[in-house]
């Protein structure tokens, strides 16, 4: 089985976040990056479905120069080979377009994504991509069976519906799942594997023509506050006395 | 500008009241149609030719993420997903996970696609026409809803809850949290990166994939606040939130808070917790 993932570099976790100055997305420098941690979870599904069934793993990613640096450690994690298509487009629909130019021309039985993003957090990349290529999709994956890995392909896959209900649904190969957080267990890159992964090749592709986006981020900003509640200073041991004493004879749970 | 509202079950009434604020002529209509994404997204496209509609609005369900950014491509357009305010054509969502809102203006002509984020608007009249697609086809073959067999714990029934999320670092570090639990003879809970993790089980889950509780009072630990988790504790008579992060969005629901580390402020809490028995 051929399977591409497509994943995505974003600020690491617990970063302190700051607008830039144009008041349009975050000051990215000095900042550090990561994989995004749905995505993680979607390379991971990959390596795992390449040792049941053989075949060859891709890892593709749009973004700036620094995102082959993501790219790497999916390698060392075990990924065959990368794409890394240089852009810094935002735009959702934008980027469908340049993975679908990029993933057509390798016609993957299976497209894998996290199911979105920690940053941008449209969710939608995953199911745009599965339109432009014209391939079924479906979304919030907790469970991915192949259930037939020869031609004709078919997939069964578990998928999140809300308060704790779920649904298996079966669809033809190729198709594109994006991966909800939780479904494996991920794993480490091994030094073999961060050896290995240096020989390993990113093709390098530049961005092609995209149509025009139809929706643009006019302005990013900290959320009003509204806190109405109150909130305890002091070292731990006086603002813990104080909240006791909230809990004791407002709240009347002591 | 001319609205088209599609409705199901889930959020119909937010639904509509959104539409309703987002423009005029409004028409709501639901799909007569088991759902798959093939199924919905053809009908809904030939329901968009036949109405011409300047915005489609949707709920941000799981189903509407399942399916709805597919339509908008098919469009040429984005869908600007989980609204949370709007003065049209500029929506206001949440990004990097609740940390900042984003004004987003549409760009062009219609169609567009916004779907609004639970809880954002008050559900009005969900009244709403049925729509009967000519012809259906579809590459998914969906089986019916199933749960989990056996849900061991029910947080629904519980007055007290302490609840735990990644702040808490390490599987190992998980008794600083249930210490305070029994402090207060409350039940132990966490958000989805504990459950996930296997560090407690998914039926301690709590939010929009998890459980959905409102105790008396509901103390979050080392949680930032994410929607999918205030979905499902906003309920809660009282909240408390624990988090170093003075921003976290947890303070906006909490009704009292200390910004502090956790792994001095729990231990504290349970000090005083046993001063006051
Ligand atoms: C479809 C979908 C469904 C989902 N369903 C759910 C769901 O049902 N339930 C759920 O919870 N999530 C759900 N999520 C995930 C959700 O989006 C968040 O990722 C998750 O809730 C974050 O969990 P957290 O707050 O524990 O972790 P984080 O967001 O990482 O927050 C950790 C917090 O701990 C604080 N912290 C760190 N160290 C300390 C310390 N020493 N002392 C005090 N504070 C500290 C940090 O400041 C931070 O605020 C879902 C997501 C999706 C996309």
């Amino acid at each position: 089985m051929k399977i591409a993932v497509a994943i995505k570099q974003v600020p690491l976790r617990d970063s302190l976040l700051r607008v830039n100055g144009a008041g349009t997305w975050i000051e990215e420098e000095n900042l550090s990056f990561e994989i995004n941690e749905p995505d993680a979870y979607a390379l991971e599904e990959a390596l795992q479905l390449r040792e049941k069934h053989g075949g060859e793993v891709i890892v593709i990613s749009v973004g700036p120069p620094r995102v082959s640096q993501t790219l790497r450690e999916a390698l060392a994690k075990g990924a065959d080979r990368g794409i890394h298509v240089e852009s810094s487009n935002l735009d959702t629909l934008g980027v469908g377009h340049l993975l679908a130019t990029a993933l057509r021309a390798e016609s993957p039985d299976l497209i894998l994504t996290g199911l979105q993003s920690d940053d941008l957090g449209y969710g939608q990349t995953g199911v745009v991509l599965a339109e432009l290529l014209g391939l079924p999709s479906s979304t919030i994956i907790m469970q991915v069976q192949v259930i037939n890995d020869v031609q004709p392909g078919k997939v069964r896959v578990k998928r999140e519906l809300e308060d704790g209900w779920f649904q298996h649904i079966e669809m033809p190969l190729p198709a594109v799942l994006t991966i909800q957080s939780g479904l494996n267990k991920l794993r480490y890159a091994t030094l073999m594997g961060i050896k290995k992964a240096k020989t390993k090749e990113i093709k390098l592709v530049s961005a092609s023509e995209v149509p025009q986006a139809s929706a643009v981020i006019e302005k990013l900003y900290a959320p009003e506050k509204n806190k109405q509640g109150q909130i305890f200073d002091g070292d731990a041991k006086t603002a813990a006395a104080k909240l006791v004493e909230k809990l004791r004879f407002e709240a009347r749970v002591i | 500008m001319s609205v088209l509202a599609i409705v199901e079950q889930r959020m119909a009434g937010e639904v509509l009241a959104a539409a309703q604020q987002f423009g005029s002529p409004l028409i709501a209509y639901s799909i007569d149609l088991p759902y798959t994404a093939d199924a919905y997204t053809a009908a809904v496209e030939e329901l968009i030719r036949k109405v011409n509609p300047t915005l489609v609005v949707f709920g941000h369900t799981y189903q509407t993420r399942d399916y709805a950014p597919k339509l908008a491509a098919r469009f040429g357009r984005v869908l600007i997903g989980d609204v949370i305010a709007a003065r049209p054509p500029v929506f206001v969502r949440q990004m990097f996970q609740g940390k900042f809102n984003a004004d987003v203006r549409l760009v062009g002509d219609g169609p567009h696609f916004v779907s609004v984020q639970a809880g954002a608007w008050r559900a009005g009249s969900a009244a709403a026409e049925t729509f009967s697609p000519s012809s259906t086809t579809s590459r998914q073959m969906a089986e019916p809803p199933f749960r989990e067999a056996g849900r061991a714990v029910d947080l629904t029934a519980a007055d007290i809850i302490v609840s735990v999320g990644r702040g808490i670092k390490e599987k190992e570090n998980i008794p600083v949290v249930q210490a305070l639990a029994q402090a207060l003879g409350g039940e132990l809970a966490a958000s989805r990166p504990i459950c996930d993790a296997g560090w407690l089980p998914m039926d301690r889950q709590v939010g929009s994939s998890g459980q959905t509780v409102s105790p008396k009072v509901y103390v979050a630990v080392g949680i930032s606040g994410a929607i999918q988790h205030l979905v499902g504790m906003k309920g809660a008579k009282t909240v408390v939130a624990i988090n170093k992060d003075p921003d976290a969005p947890i303070f906006e629901v909490a009704h009292y808070g200390i910004v502090g580390d956790l792994f001095e402020v729990v231990p504290a809490l349970v000090e005083e917790i046993k001063k006051a028995k």
